[in-house]
């Protein structure tokens, strides 16, 4: 317990993939500069992605009646039973990114939009998880953090009565509390007593929503002349300001999430604190030894991790949803660990993630209203996804792409360092 | 409850340089607590407790035979305890908690004699007697901390009783009748019942953890046990079918775990938090498609009935709870049973925890790290998926979405709280049932606290466990770290 778990192999972007990617300058002449291309990273990333949609395809065309339906008559008219199973992407994609059947530019730009609204949160959320865990921490903690930050937030935007901007800003920095609190004290009991913080995070979940649930039952919380267990709306100077108009839900939130990502890239690649992380991350015993404070720095990422989670809430209350209700983390929180695995930890390979998974958000919703095709789908392509792009050489053994050497030991490619 | 009681006395001697002054504080800060919530605000009202089912004759003969085994079971281990003092020998650590079970067992036994079935007590009387001793063990504690002694199993164990029976009497006096009253026979019998699945877990946890692997998966895979069950029973019109296909689900489950883990080296945690969200997202997207269009077909699975063992069952309190089980309740015992003598006294369970702490010693003594691990994280996960079955074969007749809420991660908590042994899992389970149950029961009969924080209980408790702040929670030392030769 005393000592750091080992960093996740995510961690340390960029990663090395084993034997199939020789060195730069030791390039193997015998591998054909394809083959190398076929087995790198980003490579992997694309497969992983495509093989994980394929699955998900496979899945959702074998429980598809229409599917068996047209395939009773498959060599008739084979391009039937085609259409049936590509019906339901073609709606993630409609719902998603572009309406081809939209009226006018409003409606066909709409699912855009949709997606950039329904990222923004995964996005804050996401970077809080990756924060840690490039310092070596699993923070699993993203949704409670994220409630108490909603908490935070919308008590502050519905109970304070404060002029245009001014209250918007204090509503964020209530958020940013709130999350860095919770974050934080995961943060302290893990350097203080060797808590380990997967689980401390897990139960903190659970505390933080059995507390939202609480609270929104007391007069303080809960709107007035309601038995729901929701909260009066936020002022209208505590919202972040609509982007797009408002047909759009798009918000200022969104903004505010391109400009948190290059901080937390900032913070990582170009501060001390940032390097402290990384250095943690990578060997905690070496950055004691190098003089580190191990105890502070791990307070201190927990915290910021905390207040990037928190952000998600604040993005929740004051861009999205404009109320609190025991609803407003979704499974935001858990989303966001496979946002931050997919981005492998970088800030920016977050924001792509986050966009994605946002994109699958938006357009599940469509495709469940269009083909009925349930939303849980996109559940579990993104799980397939994550599982396929943490373990590169199962992906590369799929598709064949393995080197083929004698005898070979299992790669290291994945592996943490106390293996060696 | 017994985990939580000798916590403090098990871990490490501390030194006279290094007072420890964690246990005196913790034990002050819930002295102090309780004394003013059962004692200063315990109102003047008593509470009633039903040790008898409701519904259901009290046997005279039950409590005859469970007075006679119990008197016979005190006596021995009484005489054993005393020839130890007396030889000088040391005790072994099972009696006097086995005594202590013996005497309570007694004493209810002797009430179902007399024909007691409600016990009724006054709430400011238990609440300052409790409250008396938890200040006086708090004090102790405070006295031997500097001295560098630690307090002694028993003193620990009656604070916590202490602590359980102020709170429950508290508790239950809160309510809006007169004198509230609430069926203790039923509440512990919930309690087992809703434990079930939570031992199971746990167990599954212990099998894992203890060669090495972090098992996050729990969760998926009592869920996809449930599911499997559901839909393996419907099918084959048979609940023992379901249960073997619920294993199976399990197991399968473990095997993506063991497979990306021990062949792929990715992070154990990464894979088990993947792997719960898969399982959600696969279970909820058959739900919606396959059994919700034909539920008859393939939602519908017999209900697993409880088996009732004459006489013995009608025992009070702990007849239920031992004696009146479903298959799957009757297997929980025997599985902590088996894992625990497997774990600690054989050598395959050497063999495993070795694995788990030092697994190049293993290796260099000749037994198959990665192999001992696969096969351990395969056989957690057929464990965790027979408990999975419980909630479709025995609790509610049907699968729906996500119905494992969240009881993957309270297993792995009380893992934690029971210190990585199949028996502290078993009663941190127990205790966690408990205070679930309590919860459901007490927003009957109306409360003093809200029930969110009864339902936050279990995992503040697990917070300041895996804290140290009541005991100490370690564990295997090379767990998540995977294994490669050279």
């Amino acid at each position: 317990m005393a000592e750091a778990p080992q960093a996740p192999e995510t961690a340390q972007p960029p990663l090395p993939t084993g034997p199939a990617v020789p060195a730069p300058g030791l390039v193997d002449e015998r591998e054909p500069v394809l083959r190398r291309i076929a087995t790198g990273t980003p490579m992997v990333s694309l497969l992983s992605v495509v093989l994980a949609i394929v699955i998900g395809g496979i899945l959702m065309a074998v429980t598809n009646p229409r599917v068996a339906t047209s395939a009773g008559y498959f060599f008739a008219r084979p391009s039937d039973t085609i259409t049936e199973i590509f019906r339901p992407y073609a709606a993630l994609v409609q719902g998603s990114i572009f309406n081809w059947q939209g009226a006018d530019v409003a409606a066909q730009l709409y699912p855009l939009a949709e997606t950039l609204t329904v990222s923004t949160p995964l996005i804050f959320a996401g970077l809080g998880v990756a924060l840690a865990f490039r310092a070596g921490l699993f923070n699993i903690g993203a949704q409670g953090q994220l409630i108490f930050g909603a908490l935070f937030g919308a008590y502050v935007g519905f109970s304070w009565h404060l002029p245009f901007g001014l209250h918007l800003l204090v509503v964020v920095l209530a958020g940013i509390l709130g999350g860095a609190l919770w974050g934080g004290i995961v943060g302290l009991l893990k350097a203080r007593t060797g808590a380990h913080e997967v689980i401390v995070t897990i139960m903190f979940n659970y505390v933080a929503s059995f507390l939202l649930l609480f609270l929104l039952t007391t007069p303080a919380f809960q709107r007035k002349g309601s038995t729901n267990p929701i909260s009066p709306f936020l002022d209208q100077t505590a919202l972040f300001p609509e982007l797009l108009g408002p047909q759009f839900r798009l918000h200022a939130g969104f903004i505010l999430a391109i400009l948190v990502t290059w901080g937390v890239w900032w913070i990582l690649s170009r501060s001390t604190v940032g390097f402290e992380f990384r250095a943690i991350g990578a060997n905690p015993n070496a950055a004691r030894t190098a003089g580190v404070n191990v105890g502070r720095a791990t307070v201190v990422v927990m915290a910021l991790a905390g207040a990037l989670a928190g952000l998600s809430g604040i993005a929740q209350v004051s861009g999205t949803e404009k109320y609190l209700s025991a609803g407003v983390a979704a499974s935001i929180g858990f989303d966001a660990i496979t946002v931050a695995l997919l981005g492998r930890s970088t800030p920016w390979g977050t924001f792509f993630a986050g966009l994605l998974f946002g994109a699958f958000r938006a357009g599940g919703v469509s495709m469940q209203a269009v083909t009925q095709t349930p939303i849980d789908i996109v559940l579990v392509i993104q799980s397939l996804i994550v599982l396929f792009i943490a373990a590169p050489p199962l992906v590369r053994a799929m598709f064949g792409l393995n080197p083929r050497r004698p005898k070979r030991k299992a790669t290291p490619a994945a592996t943490s360092g106390a293996a060696s | 409850m017994s985990t939580l009681a000798t916590a403090p006395a098990q871990s490490a001697p501390a030194s006279r340089a290094m007072v420890s002054w964690k246990a005196p504080i913790g034990l002050g800060i819930l002295a102090i607590a309780g004394t003013v919530m059962f004692g200063i605000f315990a109102g003047s009202k008593s509470a009633a407790f039903g040790i008898v089912d409701s519904g259901r004759a009290s046997s005279v003969l039950a409590a005859w035979l469970a007075f006679v085994v119990a008197l016979a079971a005190a006596g021995w281990l009484g005489s054993v305890w005393f020839r130890a003092r007396r030889t000088g020998k040391p005790l072994e650590r099972w009696i006097p908690p086995t005594l202590a079970a013996a005497v309570v067992v007694l004493v209810l036994a002797l009430l179902g004699v007399a024909g007691v079935t409600v016990i009724t007590v006054s709430s400011p009387l238990i609440g300052w007697i409790a409250a008396l001793v938890m200040l006086g063990v708090a004090g102790w504690s405070a006295w031997l901390a500097p001295r560098g002694r630690k307090l002694p199993p028993w003193a620990a164990a009656a604070f916590a009783v202490a602590f359980v029976v102020g709170f429950l009497v508290w508790i239950v006096a809160g309510g809006r009748d007169a004198t509230p009253f609430i069926s203790l026979a039923g509440l512990l019998a919930g309690a087992v019942t809703l434990a079930v699945p939570l031992v199971f877990g746990s167990l599954s946890g212990v099998l894992c953890e203890r060669s090495g692997i972090v098992n996050i998966a729990i969760e998926g895979q009592l869920l996809i046990g449930a599911f499997s069950a559901a839909v393996g029973a419907t099918v084959t019109h048979s609940v023992y079918a379901g249960l073997v296909a619920a294993a199976i689900a399990g197991a399968l489950v473990s095997l993506v775990l063991a497979v990306v883990s021990i062949k792929y080296l990715v992070n154990q945690i990464i894979v088990g938090v993947v792997l719960n969200v898969l399982v959600v997202g696969l279970t909820n997207f058959l739900f919606s498609t396959l059994l919700t269009a034909n539920p008859e077909g393939l939602n519908k699975p017999p209900h697993l009935s409880s088996i009732e063992i004459p006489v013995l069952a009608d025992v009070p309190l702990i007849g239920p709870i031992l004696f009146r089980q479903s298959l799957v309740g009757y297997l929980m015992y025997v599985a902590v049973i088996v894992v625990y003598v497997g774990l600690f006294h054989t050598r395959w369970g050497l063999r495993v925890r070795a694995v788990g702490e030092h697994p190049q010693a293993a290796d260099t003594l000749g037994v198959n790290v990665n192999r001992t691990r696969f096969w351990n994280t395969v056989i957690g996960g057929a464990v965790a998926g027979i408990g999975g079955s419980f909630f479709t074969l025995v609790a509610v007749d049907a699968f729906s979405k996500e119905m494992s809420a969240g009881r993957g991660y309270i297993a792995l908590a009380a893992l934690i709280f029971g210190r990585w042994n199949p028996i502290g899992a078993f009663l941190a389970s127990l205790l966690f049932g408990f205070a679930d149950n309590l919860q459901s029961v007490i927003t009957i009969i109306g409360s003093p606290v809200p029930s969110q924080f009864m339902a936050m209980l279990p995992y503040v408790v697990t917070v300041f466990a895996v804290a140290g702040l009541v005991g100490r929670s370690r564990p295997p030392a090379m767990e998540g770290i995977p294994y490669v030769k050279g």
